[in-house]
Order: C-alpha cells, then structure tokens, then sequence
C-alpha cells in the first residue's frame, strides 16, 4: 500500500478543511515563486521527467502536451482550459479535489498557465456539482484576496485570471472540442481535429486542456520532483491515482493508490471486498463505464495502469472502478450502459446518434431472451460500424462495453436467446412468412 | 440524443429582475470583448432560476437579444442541455440517477418511492404542483450510490425508507439536510478506512 507521506491529496477525506490556511499548512502555495522563477522549460521538463499521463481517460503525456503550446504568444492570446466535466460513469475523483482539495487546482492552474503562457483559465465544471463549483469559487475568491492569482499572481509577475464556466448536463461536453465550442456558447458537439486545440483551440486561440486531477497533481510533483513521481507505479504509467470503487462492494470509496496497483488489492483491502464474497465477482469494469469489462478470472492478476488494462484489451480511462457481482444480470447492466450511450450521443455523427440507440435496443432485447441467435453477431457488427466512424471517440467509448460483454460473456447471451427466425419445417405455416426460405427448401 | 421539447402554455413576456441583471452582466464580463455568447449558458440558468426552475421562450428571445445573437441560437442551447428545464417542473426538482453504478445497488427502490410519493410518470407534476422528479443519467457520485438530486443538492446512500422520508419533508415544503444518509464522512470507505489514519485522528 503507499505511504500516507506519499499521497498527494491529504484531504480527499476532508479532515483538515479546505480553505486557504489549512491548505497552506499542508504545503500549498509554499514556495510557488521559486519553482516558477526557474522557468517554464525547466517546469515542462521536471513534468516530462514524472511521466505523468492526463488523468481524465486517455492518458496522454501532460509535458508533451504542454510543449506543443506555440513557444512565442503571437496575435493571439493563450489560454488554459481545465476539464471538470466529470460524468463517466462509475467516476467521482474530481468533485473531490473541486471541494476539499481546491487549491492545489488554483496553485496547478497558476503553474501550467504559466508554463503555456497563458493568462486566462477557465475551470468547465458540469452543472449538477453547482454546490461543489461554489465552493471552488470561494477558494478563488480567497486566492484572489491573497493576491496567490490576478495581477502579479504570487509575486511572480505572472497575471492569470481564473474563470468558472458550468456546464449542463451533456457528458458529450467532456470531450475536449465539444467543451470549447460549450464554453464559446453554442451546443457541445465536438470539432475534427486537426487543428488540434494546442493551435487553434478557444476563440481560435492556442489552447491546452487538461483534467482537474491532472492539474491538481502538478503542484506536488514540482515540489517534490519529477524523479520522486516517477518513482511510483512503474515505468511509462507512474504516480498515484485516484481510484473511485463503486457497484456490489461492502465498503465503495475514493482512494488515493499508487498506479499498477493489483485490483484484488484495491477490492478486498480499500472497499471492503466483493457483497458475497470473492467468489460472488462476475465481472469489473476498470475504468468508468466507456471501458470494455473484465471478467473475474482475469481480476486475480490485474494490476491497475493504463499499458497492462491495455494489454487485456480494456483500459484504464478515468479509474472509476464498478465491481458487478453475480446477483446482477451482466447484460442488463450493459444494457443500461448502453441507453446511457444513447442518451449522451449529440448526433451530429450517424453511427453513432443511431448506432447507439440499435445496441440499446437489442441489448434489452437480449436480457429479457427476445433476442434471435442470429442478432448476437448483428450486435458485434453494429459496434464495428460505429467503432472509428465518428468525429469524437464517443463512438468508441459507447462500443466497446458492448464489444466486452460479446468478447466475455458470450455464452450467456446465446444461452438465453435461443429463438431461431429462420423457418425450417413446412407446417403450419402462415402465409407471407420467409416465402423464400420455403421456396429453397422445397 | 434525447428529444426534448419546450412547455405548450408559455407566458408572453420576460424579463431580467434587477438582481439578475447585475448577475447577468457580471458573467459577461469573465469573457473576452466581442465574445458575449459564450455567457448563453450561465444566462440560461439566470432565467431559470428566476422563473422558478424552468426556461419559457420569452426568456430564450430575451436573452438572445441581451447578447445580441440569433434565437435560434439560444433556442440550439436551451435544447440541447438536458439541465435547462423547458417545461414546468415545481419547485423541488427531483433527479434519480439510474446508471448502472446506482442500478446495481437498488437505484430503482428510489424511482419506486417517487412514484408512490410524487407521481406516477416521471416529468408529471405532483397534485400540489411543487415538485417533480425524472430520471436522470449518471450524477458523478458513484461511491455514494444510489442518490439523487434535488434542485442544487446531492442526497446519497439512500434506500426506500430514507427516499420515502427524504419526499415527505419535501411534501411538507421543508428542506431536507443534504448528504450521505447513512452517516458516513464523504466518500471515505464506511468503518474500513486504512488510509491517512493520522489525520482522521488528528
């Protein structure tokens, strides 16, 4: 297990309280001018060196990120975008960090602007963490009258003003285009790329986005150094993480681990175990709902980042673990992924604004045996169809739980859809059904 | 997608009180010059809020005209988001969240209880006309689940009885106390917390 003298976010429990003087007492806001006197390479390269990966779902290289900002700001102005939109489901990190954790984002932001020369951030929060927003506001508020950010922020001579924007209830507004075209006023719906955002991003603008928990880690990694990050979890895939354990376990929790954590750890010492024992595990779905599910033999061995999730075919995404046990129906709950799908899609692309609603559908149909046989292959063949068809990787986030549950649990599908459509004997017949099929047969 | 569609009976008019008029104006200022649209949605929820919990058309072609950009526009937003209230919904909005995460661990005793409590079809208005209830798509508070929204405010760890208890006071046009109603301390693990004990005990 880590050391409690390594995890990064002291309050995710909120013993301490989340204001400015607490905050300062666990090391916030410490010594912020002297890492930023030493320069913005040195600070994307001490991120480079910790190896930390965005924290949002992709996993992308943060310092690769940063360094593909334009190195002189021309015409246009930079800005910092910080993605709250946190609505994968089985994830709950970030509304922590918003209300017990605030200022390690504020300190973060100031840094990574700072480090991509920008002067704006806006922090995208989903309108339903209204309550949790405003207590991010307070914390900006507070920093503002300590003149940690605005004009000469921290003494640094660095000017950043920060900015919250809610958002309303469209998880699509998550995907990093569709949140700019949401903060610019119009309906989320994500833009091609290229242009990338690090170009023409906001307004048009150079723009870098990153995940709350992201920026949130930055602060203590500079502090401590990119070498003692690294040091944890292993190589391409280090740090911690905060792990968000919910569904059939005794005890669901937020934890803050180490990466590459085996699972079995993570369930039978963090939650609680499995309702039912460990022999009652049917499945787990490692990283928010977007993420293929992993069946329970495979969950012995586990170990939790974002190359061995990979290499089972699944990922890590945002580390919202649901543990299903064996009381639940798997395709049902699958099937409630899948109208989650369906709801969220912003239909500008057709595989996917119809794709999502056809697996569905048949999913329903499967869990209550209405299914045909033949529809079980017509189902993987749908998610292929939408799989890299569409503008944003919606199309594969709604596609590949369904493609998991065909790959695992096969079996139980066909086990419960028997009904053949195709008509084999002559009899009883009513007219005008499968004429041809007959007429083949005769 | 979903369809979403605006109220039948629509008042003819609308306009900014004065409190949220300086509101209003305060957010237009967190964006650059010239790029006043991007406050459609912080405006959105202004007229909302003022127009207890719902957003007619009279407040769509307002607003458009307040940030001087086309209606259709505005009406593309207040469509599109599934937070803006298009048609009446009382003054306790009630959101059950029902995805899977909360599924598995009994979200639909909570829909039950609405329906006992509130009204048979979701979206309908209880006979008092004062609250309302839907389900909804994930809420972001998985470990605490089941839960559901009521208006701003996170009500977690429920069950039948709690939910049951949670909609009388409703009823009774008091405020419920937010939170996890098993007790529990935010999104710690119940009883079995290994993690940062020196502080807990600090």
């Amino acid at each position: 297990m880590l050391k409690d003298k390594d995890r990064i976010f002291q309050n995710l429990y909120n013993d301490l309280g989340s204001d400015i003087s607490s905050s300062q007492r666990r090391g916030d806001w410490v010594n912020t001018k002297e890492i930023m006197d030493k320069g913005r390479d040195w600070i994307i390269n001490e991120i480079k060196e910790s190896q930390l990966r965005g924290r949002g779902g992709a996993g992308f290289p943060t310092g690769l990120k940063w360094s593909f900002a334009p190195k002189e700001v021309g015409a246009r102005p930079h800005y910092l975008v910080i993605n709250g939109d946190e609505s994968e489901p089985g994830t709950c990190k970030d509304r922590d960090i918003l209300r017990f954790e605030p200022h390690k984002l504020i300190e973060g932001c100031l840094l990574a602007s700072y480090a991509v020369q920008a002067h704006v951030c806006y922090i995208y929060i989903r309108g339903e963490y209204f309550i949790d927003g405003e207590k991010l506001q307070k914390a900006i508020d507070e920093a503002y009258e300590k003149n940690l950010i605005g004009k000469n922020a921290a003494g640094t001579g660095w000017d950043l003003d920060i900015y919250i924007h809610y958002g309303a209830g469209a998880y699509i507004c998550g995907e990093e285009t569709a949140l700019l075209e949401s903060i610019e006023g119009k309906k989320g719906q994500p833009r091609l790329k290229p242009p990338f955002p690090a170009l023409i991003g906001l307004y048009g603008c150079p723009t870098i986005i990153n995940n709350v928990e992201t920026i949130a880690v930055v602060p203590t990694i500079l502090k401590r150094g990119g070498k003692w990050f690294a040091s944890l979890g292993r190589d391409k895939n280090t740090g911690t993480k905060i792990f968000c354990i919910s569904g059939n376990v005794n005890t669901p929790c937020n934890v803050e681990e180490e990466m590459n954590i085996p699972l079995k750890e993570l369930i039978e010492v963090h939650a609680g175990g499995v309702i039912g024992g460990w022999g009652n595990l049917q499945a787990v779905i490692p990283g928010g709902s977007s993420m293929p599910l992993i069946p329970k033999e495979k969950c012995e061995t586990l170990t939790m980042d974002f190359d061995s999730l990979v290499a089972e075919k699944s990922g890590l995404g945002t580390a919202g673990v649901v543990v299903i046990n064996k009381d639940q129906d798997i395709i049902k709950c699958m099937a409630r992924i899948a109208r989650f799908y369906k709801h969220e899609s912003c239909g500008q692309c057709t595989p996917c604004r119809e794709g999502s609603g056809w697996m569905w559908r048949m999913l329903e149909r499967m869990a209550r045996g209405e299914a045909s046989k033949d529809e079980v292959d017509m189902l993987g063949d749908v998610t292929k169809q939408i799989e890299g068809h569409t503008i944003c990787a919606f199309g594969e986030g709604s596609s590949w739980p369904v493609q998991g549950l065909l790959r695992h649990f096969k079996d139980e599908i066909k086990k419960r859809n028997k009904f053949d459509p195709i008509v084999k004997e002559n009899k009883n017949i009513p007219y005008l059904v499968d004429q041809h099929l007959l007429d083949k047969n005769a | 997608m979903s369809l979403r569609r605006p109220a039948k009976d629509q008042p003819e008019t609308f306009e900014f009180s004065s409190s949220s008029l300086e509101a209003a104006n305060s957010i237009i200022s967190k964006y650059p010059n010239g790029k006043q649209q991007s406050a459609v949605m912080a405006l959105l929820y202004i007229a909302q809020r003022q127009n207890n919990n719902w957003i007619p058309l009279a407040a769509m072609k307002y607003i458009a005209k307040f940030l001087d950009m086309p209606y259709i526009k505005v009406y593309e937003v207040a469509t599109f988001y599934s937070m803006y209230n298009l048609s009446p919904v009382g003054k306790y909005f009630i959101q059950v969240c029902t995805t899977t995460p909360c599924m598995i661990r009994g979200a639909n005793k909570l829909v039950e209880a609405c329906k006992e409590k509130i009204s048979e079809k979701e979206t309908e208005l209880s006979s008092d006309k004062n609250c309302s209830w839907m389900e909804v798509e994930c809420l972001g508070a998985c470990v605490n689940a089941p839960m559901m929204q009521i208006n701003d405010d996170y009500y977690e760890d429920l069950n039948k009885e709690k939910t049951l208890e949670i909609l009388d006071k409703i009823l009774k046009g008091e405020t419920p106390k937010p939170g996890s109603y098993r007790g529990r301390v935010n999104n710690e693990p119940e009883n079995n917390r290994k993690t940062l004990m020196d502080l807990k005990n600090a």
